[in-house]
C-alpha cells in the first residue's frame, strides 16, 4: 500500500499493488492517487510563468492549467483543460513516458522531483470516467466520409477529431477488437482493458463507426478505400516482429514478443481454459531487449508462473529504452537483468524444445548511429544460459500487407512510410498517416499528436476544396 | 454478421458450413483462407477457404472436429453466427496454363484443392486430381471433385472404399507412366504433404504444399506460423500458405504444429465433461 510520504522535496508517492503479490495476477500495478493526495501533489507545482513541461510534452497538454483546476477542486475544468490537446488522458497518464518528456522539464526537477505529472493526469481522467459516461458535442454533419486504417491511439486520436467536426468516420481494423497495441501489446495490469473500451464507447458515441476485422490490403485496396472516401488515414501501426536470425530460433519455446503478447492480452492465455487460447511459458525465461515491450513479455511471463526471468540486453541500464516506471516495477517484481549480453545461439532438445540459449558479453563503445554507444562482443566470452523459453523484443516494423496495390504510398528502406511531419501527407493523394507507421516503434502520444496534426491538415483540405499542390516539397522535410 | 446459412455433415467428423461474408466472397481467390473465432472467448483459427459464391456473397469452410474449437463450431446450427470472420488471407493459388497437372487431397486437403481445381481448369489445363482418406468414413466431396477434374483418382488407406492405396501411390504411377504432368500440388495432414513432395522431387515436378502451422492473428504479425523453406525462415500466413514442398524443412513443421497438444487435450477434455454435464 501507500508508502511513506517524502518531504516537502519529493513527491506523493502513488499506491500499488505489493510485487509479492502482483506477481501472481495481473491486475493494475499502480492504483492511483486518492484525491486528497493528489491535491497535495498539485499544490507542489510552482506554476511557472513560463511552464517548460508544457514543451516537453509531445502534443502541449496545458499541463499548469489543469493542475491549477484541480488543486482548486474545479475538477471539471480539470478535465476540460486536460482534454484539451489530449484525447485519451487515462491512456497517456498511464503509460506515457513522463521522465523524458513533461517531467524531465519540471523546475522542481533540478532540485528535488519534479511534479508527478503523469500520475495527476491520471488521476483527472480516472475521476472523469467514474462520473459515468459524457455527451459529446457534435458539429452538424458536413457529408464527407473518412476511411481510417488502423485502431491504435492514431487512429482513434483522428477518427475522434474528424467526428467531432462532422465528418462521417469508419474505422477498419483487422483484429476482432479495436485498440491496437492498447489491447494486444501492453497487459492488462499496466492498461486494464476497460479503459481502451471506454475510450472505444466514447468514439462510437460520436458516431464513429468500428469495423473490427477488416483487413486492408486484402479485404480492400488503399486505392479501393480512395476511390470510396474523401479521405484515408492510415495508422497501421509497426506490427511486423523482428527476429534476430541466429540458430535455433525457430525452435518451440521461441516465441516473438508480440504472439507472446497477443495470446496473453489480446486472447486471454492467462484465463485458459476458460479463453480457449493457450500459452506456453516454462520455468526458466530469457526476454531478449529492454523496452516497454520486452519489460512487459517478462512480467507476463512471471505472472504465468515462471520461476525466473531474465531480460538479456546488449548494452547498459542506461540505454534501456524502456519508461522508467517499467524498469523499476520490473526490478520491483525480481525480474533478473542481464545487460551488456548478447545471445548468439539458441539450442534445443531432442524434441526440438529450447533447452538453452548461447550468450556472449559485450562492451560499450564509441556512439552509433543512434547515438547510443556501440555494443561490442567481448571476444572469447561466450556462455550458455539454461532457459526453456525465449521471447524476441528486440522492435518492430511496419506490417507490408496494407500497402498491397498502392506503389505510388512512398516509403523508406526501413518499411515507413514517407509523410510530412507538418501535416501527415503521404505522397499518395487523399492519404495521411501517422503513429508508428511513420515513425517506426514510438509512444502512444507520439502517436495520438500525429492523429491530431493530419485531423487537422485533413479537415483544412477537404474545407478549402482540395487546393493544389497536394505536396509541397518546400514544406516537407523527411 | 458471418451467420451460417447452410450446414451439411459430409462425414461423421467432417461438417461443412456456408458462411455470409458478401465482401470476403468478393475478394476471395482459390488458396486462401480466413481466420475464425467460434465464439466470444474463444481461439482465432486458420480454415482454408473451400469455395466462394460471389453472387450468393458466401464462403464455404470445412471443418474436422479434432480438438474444441473445431468441435464447438461442428456443433453451431443455421442461423447462429460466428464470432469473427477475417479473410480473405493468404496469397492465392498462382494460377496459370500449365498444361497437365496433378492435384493431390488428403483429408480435409480434398476442401482445399477443390477450387484450386476449379481455377486451374478454367484457366485451361488438364486436371487429374487424386483424393484419399484414411478409410470411407473420411472421405467426401468425390462428386464435386469430378465436376472440376478431367480424371480423378479415389483411394482409401484401408481399401474400405474405393481402391485401397495412400495417395502417393497412383501419384507415382502417373509419374512413372510418363504423363507430362507440369506441376503438384499437394495438400493435407503435414505428413502426407511431406510425402508427396519426396514422391515428386526425382521427377523434377514442381510441387506445391499449403502449409497449416499454427496461427494466432493470419496477418503477419506474431510469427506462430513461422516455417522454414530453402533454409529461410517464412511465416506461413502472409508469405504462403503455398510453398515449393521440396523445400519445406518438414520436421521443423510436424514440431511446431506439436507446441500446444497436451494444452489442447486438456481443453478439449474439459469441453467434453462440460457438454456432458450440461445433457446430465
Ligand atoms: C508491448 C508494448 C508496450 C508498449 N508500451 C508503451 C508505453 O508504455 N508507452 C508508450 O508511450 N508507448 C508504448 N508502446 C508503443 C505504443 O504502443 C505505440 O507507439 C503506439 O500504440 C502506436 O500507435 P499507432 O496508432 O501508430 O499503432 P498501433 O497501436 O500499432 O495500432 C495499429 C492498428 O492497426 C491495425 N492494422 C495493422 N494493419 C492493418 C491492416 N492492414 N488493415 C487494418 N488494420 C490494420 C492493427 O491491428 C492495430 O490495431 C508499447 C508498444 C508495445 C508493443
Ligand atoms: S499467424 Fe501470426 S504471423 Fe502468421
Amino acid at each position: 500500500m501507500a508508502e511513506a510520504r517524502k518531504g516537502a522535496r519529493g513527491r506523493q508517492e502513488m499506491p500499488r499493488q505489493d510485487a509479492r503479490v502482483r506477481i501472481h495476477n495481473f491486475n493494475e500495478v499502480a492504483l492511483g492517487y486518492p484525491l486528497k493526495v493528489a491535491i497535495e501533489e498539485a499544490n507542489r507545482c510552482i506554476q511557472c510563468k513560463n511552464p517548460q513541461c508544457v514543451t516537453g510534452c509531445p502534443v502541449g497538454v496545458r499541463i499548469p492549467e489543469f493542475i491549477k483546476a484541480l488543486r482548486e477542486g474545479d475538477l471539471w475544468n480539470a478535465v476540460f483543460l486536460l482534454k484539451d490537446k489530449n484525447s485519451l488522458p487515462a491512456i497517456c497518464g498511464r503509460v506515457c513516458p513522463q521522465e523524458t518528456q513533461c517531467e524531465e522539464r519540471c523546475v522542481l526537477g533540478r532540485r528535488g522531483e519534479p511534479v508527478a505529472i503523469g500520475r495527476l493526469e491520471r488521476f483527472v481522467a480516472d475521476w472523469e470516467r467514474a462520473q459515468g459516461m459524457r455527451t459529446p458535442e457534435r458539429a452538424a454533419p458536413v457529408g464527407k466520409r473518412i476511411a481510417v486504417v488502423g485502431s491504435g491511439p492514431a487512429g482513434l486520436t483522428l477518427a475522434g477529431d474528424m467526428a467531432k467536426k462532422g465528418y462521417e468516420v469508419e474505422v477498419l481494423e483487422s483484429l476482432h477488437v479495436p485498440g491496437g497495441v492498447l489491447v494486444y501489446g501492453i497487459p492488462e495490469f499496466r492498461l486494464p482493458k476497460e479503459i481502451v473500451s471506454a475510450e472505444i464507447n466514447y468514439l462510437r458515441s460520436l458516431g464513429v463507426t468500428i469495423r473490427t476485422n477488416v483487413v486492408v490490403g486484402k479485404l480492400y485496396t488503399l486505392r479501393e478505400l480512395v476511390a470510396q472516401y474523401d479521405a484515408v488515414f492510415l495508422g497501421t501501426g509497426a506490427g511486423l516482429p523482428i527476429l534476430m536470425n541466429i540458430p535455433g530460433e525457430n525452435l518451440n519455446g521461441v516465441y516473438s514478443a508480440n504472439e507472446l503478447l497477443t495470446r496473453v492480452n489480446l486472447m486471454k492465455a492467462y484465463l485458459f481454459p476458460e479463453w480457449d487460447t493457450p500459452i506456453k511459458v516454462g520455468e526458466r525465461v530469457a526476454v531478449v531487449g529492454a523496452g516497454n515491450v520486452a519489460m512487459d513479455a517478462a512480467r507476463c511471463s512471471l505472472r504465468l508462473g515462471a520461476k525466473e526471468v531474465h531480460i538479456v540486453y546488449r548494452r547498459s541500464r542506461e540505454e534501456a529504452p524502456a519508461r522508467a516506471e517499467e524498469l523499476h516495477h520490473a526490478e520491483e517484481e525480481g525480474i533478473l537483468f542481464d545487460y551488456l549480453t548478447n545471445p548468439i545461439e539458441i539450442y534445443g532438445d531432442e524434441k526440438g524444445w529450447v533447452r538453452g540459449m548461447r550468450c556472449i558479453r559485450m562492451a560499450l563503445g564509441e556512439p552509433d548511429a543512434s547515438g547510443r554507444p556501440r555494443p561490442i562482443p567481448i571476444e572469447g566470452s561466450e556462455f550458455d544460459m539454461a532457459v526453456d523459453t525465449v521471447v524476441m523484443a528486440l522492435g518492430t516494423r511496419p506490417n507490408p500487407l496494407v500497402f498491397s496495390d498502392a506503389p505510388e504510398l512512398l516509403r523508406t528502406r526501413h518499411g515507413t512510410v514517407v509523410a510530412n511531419p507538418a501535416n501527415g501527407r503521404t505522397r499518395m493523394k487523399r492519404v495521411w498517416a501517422g503513429g508508428d507507421i511513420v515513425t517506426g516503434a514510438a509512444t502512444v502520444i507520439s502517436a495520438m499528436g500525429a492523429g491530431r496534426i493530419a485531423a487537422n491538415d485533413m479537415d483544412a483540405y477537404l474545407s478549402n476544396g482540395c487546393p493544389e499542390p497536394w505536396w509541397d516539397e518546400t514544406q516537407s522535410s523527411s | 454478421m458471418y451467420r451460417i446459412v447452410h450446414k451439411e455433415v459430409l462425414t461423421p467428423v467432417t461438417k461443412l458450413f456456408v458462411i455470409e461474408a458478401p465482401e470476403v466472397a468478393r475478394k476471395a481467390q482459390a488458396g486462401q483462407f480466413v481466420m475464425v473465432r467460434v465464439h466470444e472467448k474463444g481461439e482465432r483459427i486458420p480454415l482454408t477457404i473451400a469455395d466462394y459464391d460471389r453472387q450468393a456473397g458466401t464462403i464455404t469452410l470445412i471443418a474436422q472436429e479434432v480438438g474444441k474449437t473445431t468441435h464447438m463450431l461442428g456443433s453451431m446450427a443455421v442461423g447462429e453466427s460466428l464470432a469473427s470472420f477475417t479473410g480473405p488471407l493468404g496469397r492465392p493459388t498462382e494460377i496459370a496454363s500449365y498444361g497437365t497437372v496433378a492435384l493431390v487431397g488428403g483429408g480435409l486437403g480434398i476442401a482445399a484443392i477443390y477450387p484450386i481445381c476449379r481455377a486451374l481448369r478454367e484457366a485451361g489445363n488438364e486436371v487429374i486430381g487424386i483424393i484419399g482418406a484414411r478409410n470411407a468414413d473420411l472421405l467426401f466431396w468425390e462428386d464435386k471433385m469430378r465436376t472440376v477434374t478431367d480424371e480423378l483418382i479415389v483411394c482409401t488407406d484401408d481399401g474400405s472404399y474405393a481402391r485401397k492405396a495412400v495417395v502417393t501411390v497412383p501419384l507415382k504411377e502417373l509419374l512413372d507412366a510418363g504423363r507430362p504432368i507440369r506441376r503438384i500440388w499437394g495438400i493435407g495432414p503435414a505428413i502426407m504433404m511431406k510425402f508427396v513432395s519426396l514422391t515428386s522431387q526425382p521427377y523434377g515436378v514442381p510441387t506445391i504444399v499449403s502449409l497449416n502451422s499454427i496461427m494466432v492473428d493470419g496477418t503477419g504479425m506474431c510469427g506462430a506460423c513461422r516455417v522454414s523453406v530453402g533454409g529461410r525462415t517464412q511465416f506461413a500466413c502472409v508469405d504462403g500458405p503455398e510453398f515449393d514442398g521440396h523445400q519445406v524443412d518438414w520436421d521443423l513443421l510436424l514440431t511446431r504444429q506439436r507446441i500446444y497438444v497436451d494444452l489442447e487435450k486438456q481443453a478439449m477434455e474439459a469441453y467434453v465433461a462440460a457438454v456432458a454435464s450440461q445433457h446430465a
